[in-house]
């Protein structure tokens, strides 16, 4: 964590710092250390915040039958791989597909935004040029904009370009994203020194060429926070995907909605299919999660 | 093939000059200096004004005709009738005290515990990194997800949460068929999903304010939730107006979570729980032939995003001084 507090002079155990040197040292440890309530309180909302999905798992690796148990059941069981080959199987949902889909328009959103926002936001961090700073605050007013509003004109070009039903639609309009170039400029700002700009410019470096070697390494750890929570949003985008593609032819989530309204009775099936479509996300964040907490907090602060 | 695109347009720029020429020539290097910013710029303009800026005025064109989404021969300019149409609509109105009445029972709760959560997390713990891991992690579950795994917690014959109230004596909640209880339902899934990451979002804020402020105040007797209302609240304005406007404006669009709780766009057998996005989808993609008045619905959506936020930028800019 790039700014967690200072913490208190001593140990944070309870009990073991009863002999305070002065007043200000022994009110200022009282202040921040935290009361056995304090861990019941966090206990209790990651409890809640798991539990959900703790639920998936458990009726995803059962047989139909268990959802109707009362108490409700709290252990996994051994029926996973049946129930996922029943949805695999599904008629109508296409969910293979629409995990291939669902990967495709992910990485490619991913790849784009990244590469768009890294090039922009070395332009607007490190490059001198009229009109850069009223550009920038357009660039930060649309990420205001609700585009949902867009919803209907946006299918109704698509339509006109005969890309309904086609991945393309998912993937071109979200191809660079505002909070990208904004995530990578206030990045830039900082990590990469202006002295090693000029001096690959003495060097008879062109633009692009210090964009390419000197700027993009400099930036790889906030791009690689900005690769993930892109390719997070775009793996969980519904709106306009579930508005402009097929059951033939969706997104993982979208053939998720659409396995949930013909199979509602199946819930084991519905569930071994969620369960696939949200747990890689789940892995990947518990693999990266400091760096994605990081990026948020540190996005928080700086916004 | 939107990879090969994607290089191709960003290493269009200069082209002749990436070459291992020591010394551009000085012309050149003029041109690189001053246009070629411009160019890397381009690209987020040039895609955002097409497929996000045009739409939404796009969307105000549209209201103002009688619209064939498939069928571009049907189309004729109309003025304001469609919006005439609408104000006497009760679907439409329905739909606005829902998206309203959702909003709220959501938003509020969940402001709050985010706010007590951040004050909790904002001192001397063990495990901090598990903490905010855990609770950010519902933010990384999909809101199809969501919308599937709390519809059957909050069925109403066999659901875990009817089952958990039937243990304090509680008879099943029909959460589906009445009216408050479907908006409890699906205020919980956003605020399931939305609580942690703001959380986080004030915890950042939190730690940016000066230590001896708190130090001082604990000096002067002030216990923890006094600190958190007289000095942690007014140095988070800025933060708490930020996220109340944003909370406002992805939760005036709610959509997802109602649509897969009902099932369709209608939201509920009597549109009990359809939001004025679902009314929109229904009325302007679903049914390809109202398109315009269902981007009608999206200019009045518009409208209510506007007005909204800016009562609340009052309002938390007046309470919190």
């Amino acid at each position: 964590m790039q700014s967690a507090p200072p913490r208190p002079p001593t140990t944070l155990r309870p009990g073991a710092t009863r002999q305070p040197t002065g007043r200000h040292p022994s009110a200022a440890r009282r202040l921040w250390s935290a009361s056995p309530l304090t861990y019941f309180a966090l206990v209790f909302a990651v409890l809640l915040s798991i539990y959900p999905l703790y639920y998936m798992l458990v009726i995803a690796t059962r047989s139909l039958d268990s959802i109707n148990n009362t108490p409700p059941p709290f252990t996994p069981g051994g029926a996973f791989g049946d129930n996922l080959t029943r949805a695999v199987n599904a008629k109508d949902a296409n969910f293979l597909i629409g995990l291939r889909n669902s990967f495709i328009v992910s990485t490619a959103v991913t790849v784009s935004v990244v590469l768009f926002g890294s090039l922009a936001g070395f332009a607007f961090a490190k490059l001198r040029f009229k009109g850069r700073n009223a550009l920038l605050l357009i660039l930060l007013v649309t990420m205001m904009v609700p585009t949902q509003l867009g919803l209907i004109p946006l299918w109704d070009m698509m339509f006109t370009l005969g890309w309904d039903g086609d991945l393309k639609a998912v993937i071109v309009p979200f191809l660079v994203s505002a909070f990208g170039v904004f995530m990578m400029r206030q990045y830039a700002a900082q990590a990469v020194p202006d002295e090693l700009i000029e001096a690959a410019r003495v060097d008879g470096c062109s633009t692009l060429r210090i964009y390419w070697h000197v700027v993009l390494p400099a930036l790889r750890p906030a791009a690689a926070v900005l690769g993930l929570l892109t390719f997070m949003e775009h793996w969980n985008s519904f709106l306009w995907p579930y508005a402009i593609l097929t059951p033939d032819n969706p997104t993982v989530q979208v053939s998720l909605a659409f396995l949930s309204y013909a199979y509602y009775i199946d819930y084991s099936l519905v569930f071994a299919a969620t369960a696939v479509a949200t747990l890689p996300l789940v892995l990947v964040f518990v693999l990266f999660g400091r760096q994605i907490i990081g990026g948020i907090m540190e996005g928080a602060v700086k916004a | 093939m939107s990879l090969s695109a994607t290089t191709a347009t960003s290493d269009a720029p200069p082209p002749g000059q990436a070459q291992d020429k020591p010394r551009p020539s000085g012309r050149l290097q003029f041109l690189d200096l001053k246009a070629s910013p411009y160019l890397y710029i381009a690209p987020f303009f040039v895609i955002f004004g097409a497929f996000g800026l045009y739409p939404m005025f796009r969307t105000a064109w549209m209201s103002l005709h009688d619209w064939n989404l498939i069928a571009p021969e049907r189309r004729s300019f109309v003025g304001l009738d469609n919006y005439a149409a609408l104000l006497k609509d009760d679907y439409f109105w329905n739909s606005v005290f829902n998206t309203v009445g959702i909003f709220l029972l959501a938003t509020i709760p969940q402001l709050v515990l985010a706010l007590a959560l951040a004050h909790t997390l904002n001192r001397g713990l063990r495990w901090r990194t598990f903490f905010r891991m855990s609770i950010l992690v519902p933010n990384v579950t999909s809101v199809a997800a969501v919308g599937i795994v709390f519809g059957t917690l909050f069925q109403r014959d066999f659901g875990v949460i009817n089952w958990a109230l039937s243990l304090v004596g509680v008879d099943p909640v029909d959460w589906r068929n009445e009216t408050w209880a479907s908006w409890v339902a699906i205020a919980t899934m956003v605020d399931w999903r939305w609580t942690g990451y703001n959380t986080l979002i004030f915890l950042a804020a939190m730690q940016a304010i000066p230590r001896d402020l708190f130090e001082s105040a604990a000096l002067d007797g002030a216990g923890h939730w006094r600190q958190l209302w007289k000095i942690t609240l007014p140095m988070l304005r800025p933060t708490l107006i930020f996220v109340v406007i944003v909370s406002t404006i992805g939760g005036l669009q709610l959509f997802t979570e109602p649509l897969i709780f009902a099932g369709d766009s209608q939201g509920g057998n009597v549109r009990q729980f359809q939001t004025v996005a679902m009314y929109m989808f229904e009325k302007g993609i679903e049914t390809t032939t109202t398109a315009g008045y269902g981007a009608a619905v999206a200019g009045m959506l518009f409208l209510m995003i506007l007005i909204v936020s800016g009562v609340n930028f009052l309002l938390v800019r007046r309470s919190v001084r």
